[in-house]
């Protein structure tokens, strides 16, 4: 993996890295990705991808509930641990100029 | 009295007898707690919260509404979110963090629930990323049997807890070992359920198909005894099972067939040839093999099978285990919780340095295999070939349990390493994982025992998988051993804990 790969790569994950990391990690990303190119060997035709363990034995359904109100406003506990609040709002960097 | 020598069997006695309240338990513990600070197992503690539980729970107790588990105190893994203690996943970017409820678990086993008394919250690797506590943002937890080796992860601090007698059970919670393997190395009992079985509402999520919570405690029988608290449907999860889960100990102390002369007649236990293959330590097989040998003179049979695909259970973990995690940490961007980064010019730039300096590397490194996998071109060959494979593992197993009603191996090729060995290598470190990840997979209850002790004085453990929703099987299987088995029973002794000190 080149390191403009591991560049775009790293804005896809929302990450930044400096360029001695970017060096590292893709040294071992490229070990990561051959343990897992062993996956290409199986010969997969026919099979249908499992996403809940459990449909292996049972049908499932999408899990609905009622849509109802459960719980009040909990505004401000929901904003007690936020790095930066005022007056109920979250701040974050001018975004428009 | 040493109550941290105490079954919660013997400790709900106590109670009811009135022999020690609920108060007296818990000042107890967090003595020790203090004492043994130097294991690292706790990331928060905070006393008078747990004695205000342990209050109110003297109350109901003195009311006459003792539930089995009323006053007991417990500790949760840092990874269950908690009002009244920090929750941090043990990473930097959830430092200081304070949820606005409880998670399910954590509501159902506490004090307005089964009763239990929380004492703290234990120690992880961060996000539950890693097989040896060396991940957490605040150290590793470290093996009460030697302080220099690891204890094993993600749910280490659990497991050093319930070692150490720092508390008499603990939560934990397992997405491709994350319960056995801290389990086995430091030589408690710890059940990973069939996925779906507990709620996962409040449960910090790592990898949403694979994650299940589950006991880590002495024996099988205090495991069944939280199981039965913890499990259940919850709305608030959709992938939680509409399932009745019934009483996990119904079948303790029964013999496995009616007929049978022998506890477990009758019993046709599993031996897939992959878990006794290339790479598994000398003394670990021995010991499970000496443990099989038990097994068959408590009436048991023991049957080759094959698992064909598990070589293929860590590529699979880890295409699937990371596309998920990538996607469930895009939450984490300094806005709404947690650690923001000082220094940024913009949104994207401090979005990108809170991420950058709030999650430690193991984790950076699976948000980006996550990602790749992913992206645009990847999907099909990775993530969808991975999801595939996966149905082919969980088809292996009901292929097996067709001439076997439970499976048995070792819980990982060798026993704990030295804190370090093998930091170096993330590849070095996902290969250890070759016996667990195929029951996450499939979704299979799978337990870890202990079985026996290494050259070096460390725990080993044997695993036993069996099939969805045979946990009260299980739990009668692995009760019969411990019955005539006393490695459950061993504990470190003191002086190995207290000579160490912090490192």
């Amino acid at each position: 993996m080149n390191i403009e790969e591991i560049n775009h790569l790293a804005k896809l994950s929302g990450l930044e890295l400096n360029p001695e990391q970017t060096k590292q990690i893709s040294k071992e990303l490229e070990n990561i990705l051959s343990l897992v190119d062993e996956l290409q060997s199986v010969d997969t035709s026919g099979v249908e991808p499992l996403f809940h363990p459990i449909a292996v034995i049972e049908a499932l359904q999408q899990a609905l509930r009622p849509d109802e109100v459960i719980e009040g406003n909990n505004r401000m506990s929901n904003m007690l641990s936020a790095p930066a609040v005022d007056e109920g709002l979250y701040l974050v960097p001018k975004v428009i100029e | 009295m040493n109550w941290h020598e105490k079954s919660l069997f013997e400790l709900s006695q106590a109670i009811s007898a009135k022999e020690v309240s609920s108060v007296e338990l818990t000042q107890y513990f967090l003595k020790r707690i203090s004492q043994y600070k130097g294991l690292n197992a706790f990331l928060d503690v905070q006393e008078d919260l747990s004695l205000r539980d342990a209050h109110f729970a003297d109350e109901l107790i003195a009311k006459g509404q003792a539930g089995p588990l009323m006053g007991i105190p417990v500790a949760h893994k840092d990874v269950f979110v908690t009002k009244d203690w920090k929750s941090t996943a043990a990473s930097k970017i959830l430092e200081n963090y304070l949820s606005p409820f409880d998670a399910r678990v954590v509501e159902r086993l506490g004090v307005r629930g089964a009763g239990m008394v929380c004492l703290g919250k234990t120690n992880m690797d961060e996000f539950a990323m890693g097989s040896s506590n060396e991940n957490s943002a605040y150290g590793p937890a470290l093996n009460p049997w030697n302080m220099k080796y690891v204890s094993g992860g993600s749910s280490g601090g659990s497991a050093v807890a319930v070692a150490a007698g720092l508390t008499p059970i603990a939560t934990g919670t397992d997405t491709g070992g994350s319960i056995r393997q801290p389990a086995a190395f430091c030589g408690i009992t710890g059940i990973k359920p069939t996925y779906g079985s507990v709620s996962r509402y409040g449960m910090i999520a790592y990898a949403s198909s694979l994650d299940q919570a589950g006991p880590m405690g002495k024996s099988a029988a205090d495991c069944g005894l939280m199981l039965n608290a913890i499990c259940g449907h919850d709305q608030r999860d959709s992938t939680s099972l509409r399932r009745e889960p019934g009483n996990y100990l119904r079948l303790l102390g029964k013999n496995w067939s009616e007929k049978g002369q022998l506890p477990l007649q009758g019993l046709r236990i599993g031996i897939p040839e992959e878990y006794f293959a290339q790479g598994l330590q000398e003394e670990v097989g021995r010991s499970v093999r000496a443990a099989l040998k038990q097994f068959e003179d408590l009436g048991a049979t023991c049957i080759p099978v094959s698992l064909p695909k598990t070589k293929l259970s860590i590529p699979v973990y880890y295409v699937l285990a990371p596309a998920e995690a990538s996607s469930n940490l895009s939450r984490y961007d300094g806005v709404r919780f947690g650690y923001r980064a000082k220094d940024y010019k913009d949104l994207t730039q401090m979005y990108e340095r809170t991420r950058s300096e709030g999650f430690g590397a193991e984790v950076k490194r699976r948000i980006l295999i996550g990602t790749y996998v992913l992206s645009q071109g990847y999907y099909d060959a990775y993530y969808l070939q991975a999801q595939k494979i996966r149905r082919i593992i969980a088809q292996d197993f009901q292929t097996a349990f067709t001439t076997c009603d439970v499976l048995m191996g070792p819980v990982a090729p060798q026993v704990a390493w030295k804190v370090g060995e093998k930091s170096k290598d993330p590849v070095e470190m996902y290969l250890e994982d070759i016996y667990t990840l195929s029951p996450n997979l499939a979704g299979l209850p799978a337990m870890s025992i202990p079985c026996g002790m290494s050259t070096d004085n460390l725990p080993i453990g044997l695993q036993i998988i069996g099939n969805y929703f045979s946990e009260a099987q299980m739990i009668q299987i692995a009760d019969h051993y411990q019955r005539v088995s006393t490695w459950h029973q061993l504990a470190p002794s003191s002086p190995v804990i207290s000579s160490g000190g912090a490192l």
